[in-house]
């Protein structure tokens, strides 16, 4: 048994993303059919031409109907798919497999959620019939267990970390800023950030990803297809992932300083992708800053930089927009918003205009035209309790 | 009353809540009432089930081997009608399900009453009262009441050895109407004070006499003398004409805690208990609709136990509340709910199915000796977790989460022998929270959603123990 992912086998050829903000003027149809109508305009298509449809929700429908019904879609086989925030993600790399597998030609991924109907800030989950002892905490506050463990472990200076948070969030809102679809466009200074006040833990509101309305969409087909729709396919390199059994939770030796579940993910994608060194082989890195401690932890566990110094790597501004890995150039969840299932389409949406040439000068990457490789990441779930995803895409099919 | 049928108290448990309101602060506020001292206020978490429980954990805690076949459970202050309360203590004990739980519940005197019923069993029985006392603001009840629990484990000679014979007892009861609260009212009504406190004085002399008569001792033989009942000048006039010593009584603790109702009687038999040397007579006079009279005669046992926890340790052990505070975790003040989804309401199916997590705390271990809380079905072992201390590993305070009383102060435990798990932490201060904090487990209830109480463990920071901060 082996994980051979599907490398070059499957190509995305078309993309759609809405704009991320709070729609209180359109509903979850509106958003399907504005995603949907962006992706086969990219690629040229229609939906009659597409075989079949994965549909990614967190909690906004159930059922594929809930997309064939706004699309008016006949006979497709339309297929709903969750898995917490990695939802969008999940969509995706059933698509792909659906495509590579031969039994479809073509296949389309589609995430979306409708989270400010609800009249209430945050996510809300939907409550399952439970025994009345799961934890009630919040993610922020779960995500915020990393911050005093990881000062504790690398002998950062409490101050100091808030100040390296500060700056995580400072370079998503800069990049966000650049950025028409990103629900926050207003830079923020390290020192503005510094000034919030703290909800849980150290976190303050600023160090939370914005909560916004949203849907994207890919379209994918046989690699050997690709150019019949376009001159730049993306090529699916890798698609990996772990779903954590929840032992984080109860393990003592589990320190909140890495998400373990991330770091096996990303080592079976380098393999699937053949990469070795992911710091000079990635041109980006779309990575799941559902909080900015969580974007400090990722750097180490997708093996951006060594233990102890994604720290010091975000001060220097290995990250930014100019750096040498530039990570979040549309702002991320942080400044771009995370509407749940739709987030990691939306991360490939950016890996798609960036790697094509097609992001604004002004939001470019620095590794543009030097680098053909890109890594989405998308998580769901809590420190100790998990579901991870990653992928590369490339413009390459070598 | 000779050889193995001598029936007595086998151990002793006792829960002060940890808030204190401080009375003076009533009159700012309240525009009357207040008084001097303290009261104990039960937390926004607790009510009279989940103070029982620690209680009777504490009990249970100083037994040894001795296994209870009925429990009883006291209070005015009864979280559910219809549901017998007494199984969830009986469930957070983990007893077996051939012992016996039941409610004896709805006025003061149940509890003295079940104490009775305890005493007249042939088996070991563990008789649970705990209360919490309302009164409008400003009353007062508010003032003069306090909240608390108290656990008699009673049986005879052949159970175990009895710290405490009961010896004696009167009686003497009468219908009369001197306190009264209709179902579902936060207040108690009473009657016009002298009435009552007369009443008291006329029936208390035929009960005492009754009690001395039966056991041939004379007043100035008792050693300790604990007057409690609904009435507190009856209790103060009625004390003064038993004839006993002056030393014999036993302070109320109306300074420091409050008149805890149903617990009261056991909460102050257990204080007299905690300062008794063997071979002492102690006089239990229950003033609450009539009068009962029990007398114990302690033995030398009482000189080598422990209680799990003293009522004067735990006088003294607690942090302070707010009046502001106090009126809204009793609801006589309605302050703006968190702009949450209110919680889903516990599943009777599911909470059934992990009786033992969600009331017993009941962990598993695997085949390579590590603690899974929540307990997995594919561990063979399980383990009681509950009496486990822990140390906090890393922590958070979260102001976003759903709470009654915010901001939630969460943190990672590992216990002492194994087991981690992420939990709320009640009783605290947000500010006093360090990584290396010592913490015990404590039954609360976490919510109340269409009506069901869902009742579940916290972790509270130890108060007292000698702590090895920093050690792993």
């Amino acid at each position: 048994m082996a994980s051979h992912g599907i490398k070059n086998r499957v190509a995305i050829i078309g993309m759609g993303c809405t704009r991320f903000t709070e729609h209180w003027d359109k509903g979850l149809d509106d958003l399907l059919i504005d995603a949907s109508t962006l992706a086969f305009q990219s690629a040229g298509v229609t939906k009659q031409d597409i075989d079949a449809y994965w549909f990614g929700t967190a909690q906004s429908a159930m059922s594929g109907i809930a997309l064939a019904r706004p699309l008016g879609l006949e006979g497709k086989p339309v297929t709903r798919v969750e898995n917490y925030c990695a939802t969008g993600s999940e969509a995706l790399r059933q698509a792909c497999y659906a495509v590579a597998s031969g039994a479809y030609d073509s296949a389309m991924a589609i995430g979306a959620e409708k989270v400010k109907d609800s009249g209430m800030q945050g996510l809300n989950a939907f409550p399952v019939p439970n025994d009345g002892t799961a934890r009630t905490l919040t993610a922020a506050a779960m995500f915020s267990m990393v911050v005093p463990a990881y000062a504790q472990k690398y002998c950062v200076d409490r101050g100091e970390l808030k100040r390296v948070l500060a700056r995580i969030a400072s370079k998503n809102h800069a990049n966000g800023a650049k950025n028409p679809l990103a629900q926050f466009r207003k830079e923020m200074s390290v020192n503005q950030l510094c000034a919030m006040p703290a909800v849980a833990g150290d976190l303050s509101v600023f160090d939370c990803a914005g909560v916004a309305d949203g849907a994207a969409a890919a379209i994918v087909v046989r690699a050997e297809d690709a150019h019949r729709y376009t001159d730049k396919p993306l090529y699916v390199k890798a698609l990996s992932m772990v779903a954590g059994n929840g032992s984080g939770l109860m393990d003592r030796a589990y320190d909140y300083t890495t998400f373990p579940e991330i770091v096996l993910c990303a080592q079976d994608a380098y393999a699937q992708a053949g990469i070795t060194d992911p710091r000079t082989e990635l041109a980006m890195a779309e990575v799941h800053d559902c909080f900015t401690p969580t974007e400090l932890v990722l750097m180490e566990d997708l093996g951006f930089c060594p233990r102890g110094t994604a720290w010091s790597e975000i001060n220097a501004g290995a990250f930014d927009l100019d750096g040498d890995l530039p990570v979040n150039p549309d702002g991320g969840l942080k400044s771009f918003g995370h509407p749940t299932g739709a987030s990691g389409l939306r991360m490939m949406y950016e890996a798609w205009l960036q790697l094509r040439g097609e992001a604004p000068i002004e939001r470019r990457i620095s590794t543009y035209g030097k680098r053909h490789l890109a890594l989405t990441h998308n998580l769901g779930g809590y420190p100790g309790e998990m579901v991870s995803f990653v992928s590369i895409l490339g413009t390459e099919r070598e | 009353m000779t050889g193995s049928l001598t029936k007595g108290i086998l151990s002793w448990g006792t829960y002060l809540p940890y808030r204190r309101l401080d009375r003076t602060t009533i009159v700012a506020v309240a525009g009357t009432g207040g008084g001097k001292g303290h009261r104990t206020v039960a937390s926004f978490d607790e009510d009279a089930t989940t103070m029982g429980v620690e209680a009777a954990r504490a009990a249970m805690a100083s037994a040894g081997d001795v296994v209870p076949n009925t429990l009883w459970f006291s209070t005015v202050a009864v979280p559910y009608l219809d549901k017998t309360n007494a199984t969830t203590i009986h469930a957070a004990l983990r007893l077996h399900s051939d012992v016996a739980a039941y409610d004896a519940v709805g006025s003061v005197k149940s509890a003295v009453g079940a104490i009775r019923v305890g005493l007249s069993s042939d088996a070991p029985t563990l008789v649970v009262s705990s209360d919490l006392r309302y009164g409008l603001p400003g009353s007062g009840d508010e003032a003069a009441g306090g909240d608390g629990a108290a656990a008699l484990l009673l049986g005879s000679a052949d159970d175990g050895p009895l710290l405490a014979e009961f010896i004696g007892r009167g009686v003497a009861t009468e219908e009369f109407l001197d306190r009264w609260r209709v179902p579902g009212e936060n207040r108690s009504k009473s009657w016009e004070e002298r009435f009552g406190e007369t009443r008291y004085a006329a029936l208390a002399p035929a009960a005492w006499a009754a009690a001395l008569q039966s056991t041939g001792l004379r007043a100035s033989d008792i050693d300790h003398l604990v007057v409690t009942g609904t009435h507190d000048r009856a209790n103060t006039n009625v004390a003064r004409s038993l004839g006993t010593r002056t030393d014999a009584l036993v302070d109320s603790l109306a300074v420091t805690v409050g008149n805890t109702g149903a617990a009261h009687p056991g909460l102050l038999l257990a204080s007299a208990l905690e300062h008794a040397q063997p071979e002492q007579v102690i006089a239990l006079v229950v003033l609450a609709d009539g009068v009962e009279v029990l007398l114990f005669r302690t033995t030398d046992a009482i000189a080598t136990f422990t209680p799990t926890r003293t009522v004067e340790a735990q006088v003294v052990a607690h942090g302070t509340i707010t009046y502001g505070r106090y009126l809204a975790w009793r609801g006589l003040l309605t302050v703006e709910p968190p702009r949450r989804p209110e919680p889903a309401r516990p599943s009777a199916t599911a909470s059934g199915r992990s009786r033992e997590w969600k009331f017993g705390f009941v962990g598993s271990v695997d085949s390579e000796g590590e603690v899974h809380l929540p307990p997995s079905r594919l561990d063979s072992e399980r383990r009681a977790m509950a009496e486990a201390h822990g140390t906090i590993v890393t922590y958070t305070v979260d102001k976003l989460s759903y709470s009654l009383n915010p901001p939630v102060v969460f943190a990672v435990v590992d216990f002492d022998g194994g087991g981690r798990l992420p939990i709320e932490l009640t009783d605290v201060d947000a500010a006093e929270v360090e990584i290396g904090g010592r913490v015990e487990m404590t039954f609360r209830k976490l919510f109340t959603a269409d009506g069901i109480h869902n009742y579940f463990w916290k972790a509270r920071p130890i108060r007292g123990e000698h702590t090895d901060k920093g050690a792993s």
